[in-house]
């Protein structure tokens, strides 16, 4: 086991002391010269035909600087994957939701815009409009987009091995509902962004963003300019989970705006403006049918789904795939049938949000099995380990565990949570229960088709060769992505952490998809890995050079370059060093070992900057057939959780009382980040459990778009969380690392529902267990006790 | 027709000219430059823009400007000394309990205004202390850790020295 000086231990974010005091800035603490504040128009109705729209009142207002309309351009069509390119920035014959855009104002404060925005008159004409599922696929309801009848966005059909023959030779048979609801993703900072066309046609856009690359290229494509004259600067981001991993109207309204005043151009989303957004988790029906033998082994799988969608298809063609692709693994599955529908409802459009299309799905599915291995008489922690998948197996769909610790993650929260000792002797009115999931460690492909590297990272010394300045385009979004390249850049190259400064989020500075489907860890930790390396290298080529010991007998540990064997005379670089730093009062003194410093300096002197290039990307993944790429990954995150729960039988309120999870992150470069991760996903997965739910009304509009009604976790709400590292050094890793971000997330749901069961004796297949569903249920059950 | 307050923020005197209707939010945030308090609801649900008002936590998003007129505003900008950050800043960064970032000014403004009223905290006297400051990344269990951490360091200097 090799010894690491920076990774593997605990260390402070180098971002936390700007946050802790103030200081850090996010998009709306920014402000540029001659600043114009943007305002949206957006549909109050869910389906109508725009007759007219009259902004000659708005442009009359003074301080009002640009109106812009469908007129005005942005109709190129964009969305996220190429495949489904539907929607348009603003709305030229038609809105299909509230919240569609029709229109954008630029002023010379905000005030001025909203009101300016306020008199824009639309000339709606309301059509019929469908806002579940089965409405929009009735045969006759009104259809969304032309080009996709009965309101289906996308459509999955796919089997592996023969699940009809599998299911013939099964023991149990067991098939299940269970719905899920729409959520939000409430990352506390809303989207907003500056955009900055300048006098020589090179467009700046600065904002809250996962994915500055994606936005790049979509506002390239939707304003007509070259993307080598868009750059995407993401200064410090409060959250973003999934919805900001893709360019929004807002952030193409203000570009189109900045180009058309000269001007910079400030947008934001109000909070009621971020749930009309959304883009965030869909509603999945899961229609699950489970065939096993007598002794546990798990034979087939069919599961079909329906997807609520919203108007436009934003992830959802990769919503769907996921929704079937990710019950695969983490047990051996030789049999699995999909059929998924995703479709389009008068609503605001949905995306992805952590863990993607796997939540809904890993949730009905952990409680199924649980009601399986509850009718064999097995253990369910039992039925977990007797089918886990090992390092080294392939899933039916060809997904390959390079590393799997999913038996060492529920053998770690057996043991923390003390699952022997309390299962079955729970007290009245408490249960206990428990659960597994996976997630991918980045996607394998691309959203675009491309050949291009998922990451590049570059490495610049600084002259004087004390300073290591790493300069990427991912993005630092909140989960510790800066702090983790800073400590993979100082353990490759051999310095301290203190020597390394991180700068990214930036278009300009390299090429990187960004924070999405948990890639960074592996992808941008392995590009960093390899500048780093290449950097050292050239470094010590020099060095070595000078001092004729060949590279492959030198290396940087600790800021100093080290020898095998007895270390040569290097006298005349220090002496060349110190001559250039008269009056300096750090200088190395004679017997010092050689410093990278100095030897960085030597190699500066000698070859001009010093740049260490690095990139990566992942192999060729994934099968043939239609939809193969959606769920590969160079790596999978297994994870395991137990919790415990108080049911109060007359209030119908669940009380989770402890959460113990285990997560197989390969190699931890950041013990505390990982451990962040772990309970931050827990705390997502507990609030969509029992409290979250976007409710609308007969017309479309949503009821409860703010946080005092959309209830997401308090510090009274969550638990202690016992977060537990299971490390399985993964071979395709930077140094054996994968993700944590969103596997985490995946047992969470299911192992609260087993727990409520076990402490009720009633199983729930629909979210959230709010109290009043849960006394209602109880209600029932014991009106059937007393009737038997 | 703005109104000429005068206030002190951080222990620092200032004479300001606010709308009526302007939320000391907007003033501290747009007039005054001191962004360090953030705006994520402006409807009191979430604690990001917890400053403290005569000692008390509030959310400067239900407060009027001109309700802090002769009062004294503390904000996250004002919690370092000149030797740095304070104790419970540099608890929130050794413990991890730092994401994103956005909810930390109200949560230290709301911790810090704990410990001055109850220097020695069980959890659930943190956790009920905190629980009008959301948070969506940490699950808040590492907040907590740096709470109780700064607890045990020494006391916390009080306003107005």
């Amino acid at each position: 086991m090799p010894e690491y000086d920076v990774i593997n231990r605990r260390a402070p974010r180098l971002d936390a002391p700007d946050k802790v005091s103030g200081r850090a800035q996010y998009i709306n603490d920014m402000t540029l010269p001659g600043m114009l504040y943007g305002a949206l128009v957006q549909s109050p109705v869910a389906h109508a035909r725009i007759l007219g729209v009259d902004t000659s009142k708005a442009r009359r207002l003074p301080g009002v600087r640009a109106v812009v309309t469908a007129e005005d351009g942005g109709e190129i069509p964009y969305g996220v994957s190429p495949a489904r390119y539907d929607e348009t920035l603003f709305c030229r014959d038609r809105v299909r939701y509230v919240g569609d855009e029709v229109a954008a104002v630029a002023a010379g404060d905000l005030e001025t815009a909203l009101e300016a925005a306020s008199l824009i008159q639309v000339d709606y004409e309301e059509i019929p409009a469908v806002f579940t599922v089965e409405e929009a696929m009735t045969e006759g309801a009104p259809q969304l987009h032309e080009r996709y009848p009965r309101n289906v966005c996308a459509e999955v059909h796919q089997e592996f091995g023969d699940v009809e023959a599998a299911l013939m030779e099964c023991d149990l048979i067991r098939s299940d509902t269970f719905l899920n609801k729409r959520q939000d993703a409430a990352f506390l900072e809303p989207n907003g962004c500056i955009a900055h066309y300048d006098l020589n046609g090179f467009l700046t856009l600065y904002t809250s963003t996962q994915v500055p690359h994606y936005v790049m290229r979509t506002v390239a494509m939707v304003l007509g300019m070259p993307v080598g004259k868009v750059r995407v600067v993401k200064p410090y981001v409060g959250g973003g989970f999934g919805p900001k991993a893709a360019a929004n109207p807002m952030e193409l309204a203000a570009c189109l705006l900045s180009r058309k005043t000269g001007r910079p151009v400030k947008m934001n989303y109000t909070r009621e403006q971020v749930f009309l957004f959304s883009r965030a988790r869909h509603q999945f029906k899961h229609i699950l049918t489970t065939g096993v033998k007598r002794d546990g082994t798990l034979m087939a799988l069919k599961n079909a789904c329906y997807l609520e969608g919203g108007a436009y298809a934003s992830f959802g063609i990769a919503t769907v795939y996921y929704a079937g692709s990710l019950l695969s693994a983490p047990y051996r599955l030789p049999s699995m049938k999909y059929d998924g529908w995703r479709v389009y409802t008068n609503k605001p459009a949905c995306g992805a949000q952590r863990g993607h299309g796997g939540v809904a799905a890993r949730a009905a599915w952990e409680q199924q099995l649980d009601i399986i291995s509850e009718e064999l008489g097995m253990d369910p922690v039992e039925f977990r380990l007797k089918n886990a998948m090992r390092a080294g197996d392939v899933t039916c769909n060809g997904f390959n565990m390079s590393s799997f610790g999913m038996r060492e993650c529920i053998e770690a929260v057996v043991e923390g949570s003390r699952w022997k000792e309390k299962k079955g002797k729970m007290p009245q009115g408490k249960g206990i229960g428990m659960a597994t999931g996976f997630f991918v460690s980045g996607a394998g492909y691309p959203i675009y088709r491309s050949d291009t590297a998922h990451s590049t990272v570059v490495i610049k010394l600084s002259e004087d060769g004390g300073t290591v300045n790493v300069l990427t385009g991912s993005a630092e979004i909140g989960q510790g992505s800066d702090t983790t390249m800073a400590m993979i850049a100082a353990e490759a190259l051999g310095v301290p952490l203190d020597q390394v400064r991180v700068t990214s989020g930036d278009t300009d500075l390299s090429v990187d998809l960004g924070a999405y489907s948990s890639r960074q860890t592996l992808m941008t930790g392995h590009a960093t890995k390899e500048a780093a390396e290449d950097l050292k290298r050239q470094v010590l080529e020099v060095v070595g050079n000078k001092l004729g010991v060949a590279v492959e007998n030198m290396d940087v540990k600790r800021g100093l370059v080290v020898f095998r064997g007895d270390p040569p005379d290097f006298s005349a670089l220090r002496n060349q060093y110190i001559k250039e730093h008269r009056g300096f009062t750090d200088n190395p003194n004679e017997k010092a070992p050689l410093t990278f410093k100095e030897a960085a300096r030597i190699a500066y002197l000698e070859k001009g900057s010093m740049v260490g290039t690095g990139k990566y990307k992942p192999g060729q993944l994934g099968g043939q057939f239609k939809g193969a790429t959606v769920g590969t990954s160079p790596a999978y995150g297994p994870s395991a959780q137990v919790v415990e729960v108080t049911v109060d039988k007359e209030t119908g309120k669940v009380t989770v009382d402890r959460m113990t999870g285990a997560h197989d992150c390969g190699f931890a470069i950041n013990l505390t980040s990982v451990e962040g991760q772990i309970e931050g996903s827990l705390s997502m997965g507990l609030g969509e459990a029992l409290f979250e739910e976007v409710k609308f009304d007969e017309k479309g509009r949503i009821l409860n778009a703010n946080l005092g009604e959309y209830k997401i976790p308090t510090a009274l709400d969550m638990p202690r969380v016992k977060a537990l590292i299971v490390e399985s050094q993964e071979p395709n890793g930077p140094f054996g690392a994968k993700e944590v971000g969103e596997g985490a997330i995946m047992p969470t749901i299911p192992a609260i529902l087993n727990a409520v069961y076990d402490a009720t004796g009633v199983r729930f297949h629909e979210l959230p267990l709010t109290p009043e569903r849960v006394f209602m249920a109880l209600q029932e059950t014991d009106k059937e006790d007393i009737t038997k | 027709m703005k109104k000429l307050i005068s206030l002190t923020i951080n222990n620092r005197p200032c004479e300001v000219a606010v709308e009526p209707r302007q939320t000391l939010l907007d003033l501290l945030r747009n007039d005054l430059g001191l962004t360090g308090t953030k705006k994520c609801c402006d409807m009191g649900e979430c604690g990001s823009c917890t400053v403290l008002l005569d000692g008390n936590p509030v959310n400067a998003c239900l407060v009027l400007a001109v309700q802090a007129r002769g009062r004294h505003v503390v904000t996250i900008e004002g919690m370092e000394t000149e030797e740095g950050l304070d104790p419970l800043q540099k608890a929130f960064v050794e413990h991890g309990a730092v994401q994103c970032g956005f909810c930390t000014p109200g949560m230290i403004l709301s911790a810090r205004s704990l410990l001055e009223r109850n220097p020695h905290p069980e959890e659930n006297e943190i956790r009920m202390a905190l629980s009008g400051n959301l948070c969506r990344c940490t699950g808040y269990q590492k907040i907590v850790e740096a709470v109780q951490a700064a607890s045990e360091s020494r006391p916390l200097r009080k306003e107005g020295d």
